[in-house]
């Protein structure tokens, strides 16, 4: 430790020499207190400090993400194998083919963006905000495995300088950076991130060599299920459906072809546990995300008549597609989120019922769940608003009578 | 930005003239300062030819509406200016028009309703109620040219990123290579940028391009 803080200090003395590399101080002055507490106090004034400061809290979600990655580099392998007639794997290859397939995500994600944040950072002369920690781990996890790195490389700079550093960087944001990122993909480059081709890693090459295992057709749980509103369905009934690898528990287990990290719910639920016990995420927002689709998810059920997909369980609904994964990693944002505890029910319930919404009677859009929330991000700002003057209107009332 | 009339007469490019033409270019820009005929700037900007023409197209209307209202200025109640530069807008969109349709017969078609829609451009009546109404032809027509060119240049910039990542051509020359045949680019594994072909991606271009006009010109941001 005293080796390494030695470094930092010679570093800093050096910088501080000549003005032309006292510009480079943010960069190294993040890198230091990505390694060390940093040594600024607050000076002037009592102050409450809390041992949690950003940086921290940005760990803890990593931490948090830890087990759908684990749980993603496993899954990837794991399709890759049942889709590959050459080749039979154990559960340990499976999972360093997902290695193998999953770190150059994450590796690219964070190169860029932490790329512009440093760019960001020297231009304006502060320290690198840690803000990137968090949605650069969050943008792997939500690409399907096949999207090729410059894709992921030219969506994470969009997203970063588009979506974060013109309204001023971590913390100003409106959007959430790692949706912004998948919904540019998602316009950009349609082909690249929906369809059947782009779930299991290799499919096409798969599919041109003939070594695809027959009966595999490489749709996710929601690309079959919205092809009930279409003219030819992957399956002829819902039961059929649910029969042949896609009942409740299956469902939950998630070992079916999806974007990386979303789609098993057990990897997500201990990443919700240990970010609630730790109080970073909301569990108003939680919850009212989790109410708001299961109400949709119920309604369509009552109207659902001849229409397959509208037959499937409520419950059963949420389990598929990036639902859970939105619930826990993405609608909690704080920075986007409503702040104000009412609002933060409102947002919560909006964007789940228009997630499923969008999901069921849209069959272009499977995946409603990332622009219902991008949707919410937007209205966040109103609810709050909405909450405190409605708040101040009650009061006004009250001192009238008085 | 009404002026007052000059009394001796002046060169016909004196200074005050060359600012007419210069200024709407940049720090009084139509499009990105203030933010007019911004609906045109996102629909006919998927190719560069569309939007060229367009641009010829407005700053056609524009030159010659603000040389006929400066003209008649003197003549037109002030109760009734609004219809009068209707009309005049009118007739020249509709000469326009049949011009884009007898020689430029494929760009019309492209531009579809946005040439006859030239008419509620807000530069155009705002230039007319702005600047024609009080000002001499000569100057009425270097501000139209000024400001025609200002919308143009934008229209042109955004239109060359749009084709450029959208379509990977470049007034329909093959930049990248060809998509369908998978030579250039295109083998390596490129890819156009389909969000290019929509509208919205101009709002994103447009914005950027006020995002660096207005940090290298500190005295164009707004306070807050």
């Amino acid at each position: 430790m005293k080796f390494l803080r030695n470094i930092f200090d010679n570093a800093h003395a050096k910088l501080n020499k000549s003005e032309k590399t006292k510009k480079l101080f943010p960069l190294v002055d993040s890198v230091d207190t990505l390694m060390f507490t940093p040594n600024h106090t607050t000076t002037g004034g009592a102050h409450i400090r809390d041992g949690i400061d950003l940086k921290r809290t940005m760990m803890f979600v990593i931490l948090a993400l830890i087990p759908c990655l684990l749980f993603g580099m496993y899954n990837v392998g794991l399709q890759h194998d049942l889709a590959n007639s050459t080749v039979e794997w154990s559960g340990v290859d499976q999972f360093l083919y997902g290695l193998m397939k999953v770190l150059p995500f994450i590796v690219v994600s964070y190169a860029a963006g932490l790329g512009v944040e440093f760019i960001f950072a020297i231009k304006n002369g502060h320290a690198v905000q840690e803000g990137y920690l968090v949605s650069g781990m969050l943008i792997p996890l939500i690409m399907p495995i096949d999207t090729p790195l410059w894709m992921v490389a030219v969506s994470v700079v969009f997203a970063v300088v588009i979506g974060k550093e013109v309204f001023g960087g971590t913390g100003m944001n409106i959007l959430n950076v790692a949706l912004t990122a998948r919904a540019f993909l998602f316009f950009a480059h349609p082909t690249s991130m929906s369809g059947n081709n782009v779930w299991i890693s290799g499919f096409k090459e798969l599919k041109g060599s003939g070594n695809l295992v027959d009966g595999v057709s490489g749709a996710t749980p929601l690309g079959d299920l919205a092809s009930f509103t279409q003219d030819q369905p992957a399956y002829s009934s819902l039961n059929e459906f649910i029969d042949k690898g896609h009942s409740f528990v299956e469902a939950m287990w998630g070992l079916y072809p999806g974007s990386i990290g979303e789609s098993s719910v057990f990897p997500i639920m201990l990443g919700a546990i240990f970010l609630l016990i730790t109080g970073i995420a909301s569990w108003r927002v939680m919850t009212s995300f989790f109410v708001g689709g299961l109400v949709m998810a119920l309604i369509m059920n009552q109207f659902a008549g001849e229409n397959a997909y509208m037959q499937l369980p409520a419950i059963h609904q949420l389990m598929y597609g990036g639902f859970l994964f939105g619930m826990v990693f993405m609608i909690t944002d704080p920075v986007t989120a409503a702040q104000t505890s009412k609002g933060k029910y409102f947002y919560g319930f909006l964007a789940g019922f228009l997630g499923i919404l969008i999901r069921v009677v849209n069959p272009a859009y499977p995946e409603g769940i990332m622009l219902a929330i991008l949707i919410a991000n937007v209205f966040a700002p109103l609810i709050d608003h909405m909450v405190i003057s409605t708040n101040i209107k009650r009061r006004l009332k009250r001192v009238k009578t008085a | 930005m009404s002026e007052v009339a000059v009394k001796e007469k002046e060169p016909l490019f004196s200074k005050k003239n060359k600012k007419l033409i210069t200024d709407p270019l940049n720090d009084t820009n139509p499009v990105t300062i203030q933010v007019l005929g911004i609906c045109s700037a996102l629909a006919v900007t998927v190719k560069m030819d569309a939007a060229l023409v367009m641009s010829m197209a407005v700053l056609a209307v524009l030159i010659a509406g603000n040389v006929i209202v400066s003209l008649m200025r003197n003549l037109i109640p002030g109760k009734i200016r609004i219809i009068v530069q209707l009309v005049v807008v009118a007739a020249l969109v509709i000469i326009v028009d049949q011009v884009l349709k007898a020689f430029v017969y494929d760009v019309s078609k492209q531009l579809s309703v946005f040439v006859g829609l030239i008419i509620t451009n807000c530069i155009i009546m705002g230039r007319l109620e702005a600047f024609a109404l009080a000002n001499k032809p000569w100057a009425s027509a270097l501000d139209g040219l000024g400001n025609g060119i200002g919308y143009g240049i934008i229209l042109v910039v955004v239109a060359f990123f749009k084709e450029l990542f959208g379509s990977g051509t470049l007034l329909g020359y093959e930049i990248f290579g060809n998509a369908t045949d998978m030579t250039g680019l295109y083998a390596m594994g490129y890819e156009n940028n389909g969000m290019m072909l929509l509208p919205p991606s101009s709002l994103v271009l447009v914005a950027i391009y006020i995002w660096i006009q207005k940090s290298r010109n500190p005295s164009l941001q707004e306070g807050h």
